[in-house]
């Protein structure tokens, strides 16, 4: 069984790249688990046709204790045999998000949902690595590889340099490495070579970029993935192929995470931010000489 | 197990649960009916537990449980005598669970036994940006101060799972720079609703990491026990321990009562387990018995017919030279408690016992108040499953009322209506009962006294049950009721 967690920064498309991934590996006759770690517990949606699946938290605080929650109550199976489950958490502000992923996980653990007859398991990760519960799923004897998902804007960037910090961490001490950075094509200029390039300083690949196309989200106001609502389609296809990349990745490598001037100064090279021109920094627009 | 079944003049079914309504009626509705089915008469006959239990704690009720924490520190970890143990968060849960309990050790402090205080005191920044470089310090600082310690456990306080730290890593790799072992225990106290959940987490955790790690240097024979669930309140092992050592086995390792780490460690190869506490030790026993095939036993040594009892049972699980030594130990200390019997029952006849404690006493103290002459009128437990209620059925006296996770409020109008002569409960009931004049036995630690254990136990505890009941002192006390 391989485990595979994905992070990238909010709103970069992981639940989408990961359950179009999954649906590929199922297409693939893979038997696979998703594991949602995201609050908003909409990791398995596209999967699972549903609008939002019962979480492990939410039958908690129903219950009152995890202990009397049975793997039936929170595992549902959906497009391709895929099981999914959700570890879900507090509305935003409140609570401790990073503990519901810990008490989800080791919920699954102590009652057996890691059946050897799976391929892969998934972790749909929150955002970044941002305290200790969100790293839970990079812990020992839990997820080996790591795809960071990302795109050719500066932010996204950064978060995965981020990312490779957390990874670097968890390397020296475990069996974590990094897998690949999954390209979600945002348009920009020059992206898949910026991607590359970073991949390449972060001592690991670009394993696939996933060009944009509007047929993504019209599976998901169906709320199906694209390998399912269009098998044909184009953009099937490139999920597969990641998919399969995937399922042959062998380079799993601790990363060289980036200094900030050496990311900033890729970002120039590649035209992402200009050159930096001290006299400007902290003069308003109307001081200005003309 | 008794095979008739008592009875308490005057208390009926039907009086019992007449009392149990008049108690409820002070509970808004939806609390009412939470708290009622774990309340009940008892039911010896129908062999089942005639409560619901482990369910969480009724939110506003005074409830008298613990956490998972205290499960794992204060019961199973901590009369570990050989190994130093971290409580790993803020300073006020390892300072509030060092020594309450009375778990009594053997050895030289600081050389062979290390029952001190040691946290790693987590400030504001330990939260903020994690406790593991902390942790590792403090493990290379208690291996320095005390190079003798066999094994350091790291038990978890509530902030160090909320944050996430992964002291599991961290264990793994100081244990291979210490060349020590160094146990983690996931035992944050919002775990679960008891104690009972830090019992079996730590019970997990010596599964994990400890059993079947050392052999025992000596030759096996076919003799070789260990005592399970026996903690050593107030010397208890140190008085069960020679008993059966008297009896012809040889007491190997003692779980975890004055126990070392290494003896502990090596139980696998035992030939039968001995417990006392089921609750916070079966799953141990279980494990070793599906792992290794060791049978386990269940036995009670409080008050001369249960040992007696006792002994006979465990008798048969060996040869003939094991049976001889037992009736000659039954011979030898017949008449010894005999005399003690016949000093305290004449003014202990007929007193009325109610109990509210932990673990295994609210049944396997029953007996030793009867050869005292006293009858229970009550019994329920902090923490208990059904199984644990299912052996207390047959032990109560019929239609004797059972609580489960009894409330101040409860345990208050139970006592007012049976008016018992002794309550023997824990230290937050101790002041409620004295004030109302009752004599009171905390019975979690023995009341600073022990052993009550085995036969050199029997004589204290019928010394300090006289005391508890006979003393003047309450008659200048006026009881409200």
């Amino acid at each position: 069984m391989r485990q595979i967690a994905i992070y990238g920064k909010g709103g970069i498309g992981k639940s989408t790249t990961t359950q179009n991934t999954v649906a590929g590996l199922a297409s693939l006759g893979k038997k696979v688990m998703i594991v949602g770690c995201d609050p908003k517990a909409d990791s398995t949606r596209l999967i699972l046709h549903a609008k939002a699946q019962a979480t492990v938290m939410d039958l908690v605080r129903e219950r009152g204790t995890v202990e009397d929650l049975e793997i039936a109550d929170v595992m549902k199976t959906g497009y391709g045999e895929v099981k999914c489950v959700e570890s879900g958490g507090p509305e935003p502000g409140v609570g401790c998000a990073g503990r519901g992923v810990i008490t989800a996980i080791n919920f699954l653990e102590e009652n057996g949902a890691y059946t050897p007859d799976l391929d892969f398991v998934f972790y749909d990760v929150l955002g970044d690595v941002v305290c200790g519960g969100f790293a839970m799923p990079i812990r020992e004897n839990k997820a080996e590889e790591i795809y960071i998902v990302v795109s050719g804007e500066m932010m996204a960037m950064y978060a995965a340099n981020n990312i490779a910090r957390g990874i670097l961490k968890y390397a020296a001490t475990g069996r974590v490495r990094l897998a690949g950075l999954i390209c979600n094509s945002r348009n920009t200029d020059r992206e898949a070579e910026l991607i590359e390039a970073l991949a390449k300083r972060l001592g690991t690949q670009m394993i696939h970029f996933v060009p944009r196309d509007n047929q993504v989200q019209r599976a998901e106001l169906r709320r199906m993935t694209v390998i399912e609502y269009s098998a044909q389609h184009k953009q099937a296809d490139e999920y597969r192929q990641l998919a399969r990349k995937i399922a042959d990745n062998k380079m799993l490598v601790v990363p060289k995470p980036l200094q900030m001037e050496e990311l900033e100064e890729l970002l120039m090279e590649y035209g992402i931010i200009a050159d930096e021109d001290e006299a400007v920094v902290g003069v308003a627009e109307a001081a200005c000489p003309a | 197990m008794s095979s008739t079944v008592k009875k308490v003049e005057g208390i009926t079914r039907e009086s019992t649960q007449e009392m149990i309504d008049r108690a409820l009626e002070a509970y808004p509705e939806k609390g009412k009916k939470k708290r009622a089915p774990h309340l009940a008469p008892n039911d010896p006959s129908a062999c089942s537990s005639c409560v619901k239990s482990n369910r969480k704690t009724v939110p506003g009720v005074m409830s008298a449980r613990g956490c998972a924490y205290a499960g794992a520190k204060g019961v199973v970890w901590g009369p570990i005598r050989d190994m130093v143990h971290v409580s790993h968060g803020p300073v006020g849960c390892g300072w509030y669970s060092w020594g309450t309990r009375r778990n009594l050790m053997s050895g030289k402090n600081g050389v062979s036994s290390f029952g001190m205080q040691f946290t790693s005191d987590f400030q504001e920044k330990d939260i903020v940006y994690g406790g593991d470089k902390k942790l590792a310090v403090l493990l290379r600082e208690a291996k320095e101060l005390f190079p003798l310690a066999k094994g350091i456990s790291v038990l978890s306080e509530c902030p160090v799972g909320l944050i996430g730290d992964d002291i599991n890593a961290v264990a793994k790799n100081m244990s291979r720079e210490l060349d020590l072992p160094v146990i983690p225990c996931n035992c944050e106290g919002f775990r679960g609703v008891s104690q009972s959940l830090g019992h079996h987490i730590s019970n997990d955790t010596i599964r994990d990491y400890i059993i079947e790690t050392r052999e025992f240097t000596e030759p096996a024979t076919p003799y070789d026990v260990a005592l399970i669930g026996d903690y050593n309140i107030g010397g208890d092992v140190w008085s069960v321990k020679p008993l059966l050592e008297e009896c012809g086995l040889n007491v190997k390792a003692t779980w975890t009562g004055d126990g070392e780490m290494e003896r502990i460690a090596a139980t696998h190869q035992v030939k039968l387990n001995i417990i006392h506490c089921y609750r916070s030790m079966n799953y141990m026993c279980k494990v070793m018995e599906e792992k290794y095939g060791i049978p386990w036993i269940e036995l009670n040594f409080f008050g001369p017919t249960k040992i007696k009892q006792s002994l006979r049972k465990l008798a048969e699980r060996f040869d003939d030279t094991i049976r001889e030594k037992v009736e000659a130990v039954i011979a030898r200390y017949d008449p010894v408690c005999q005399a003690v019997v016949d000093e305290y029952r004449p003014r202990l006849e007929g007193k009325k016992v109610m109990l509210y404690v932990g673990g295994l006493r609210p049944r396997h103290t029953v007996g030793a108040y009867e050869d005292l002459g006293m009858v229970v009128v009550g019994s329920g437990y902090e923490f208990a499953h059904g199984d644990d209620y299912e052996r207390t059925s047959p032990e109560m006296p019929d239609a004797t009322v059972i609580y489960d996770d009894a409330s101040e409020h409860e345990l208050e109008k139970f006592v007012e209506e049976l008016k018992p002569d002794l309550v023997g409960s824990g230290i937050k009931e101790k002041y409620v009962f004295q004030k109302m004049g009752l004599p009171f036995r905390q019975m979690h630690s023995w009341d600073y006294s022990g052993p009550y254990h085995a036969y050199d136990g029997f004589p204290v505890f019928a010394r300090d049950i006289d005391m508890a009941v006979n003393s003047p002192t309450w008659k200048l006390v006026k009881s409200p009721f």
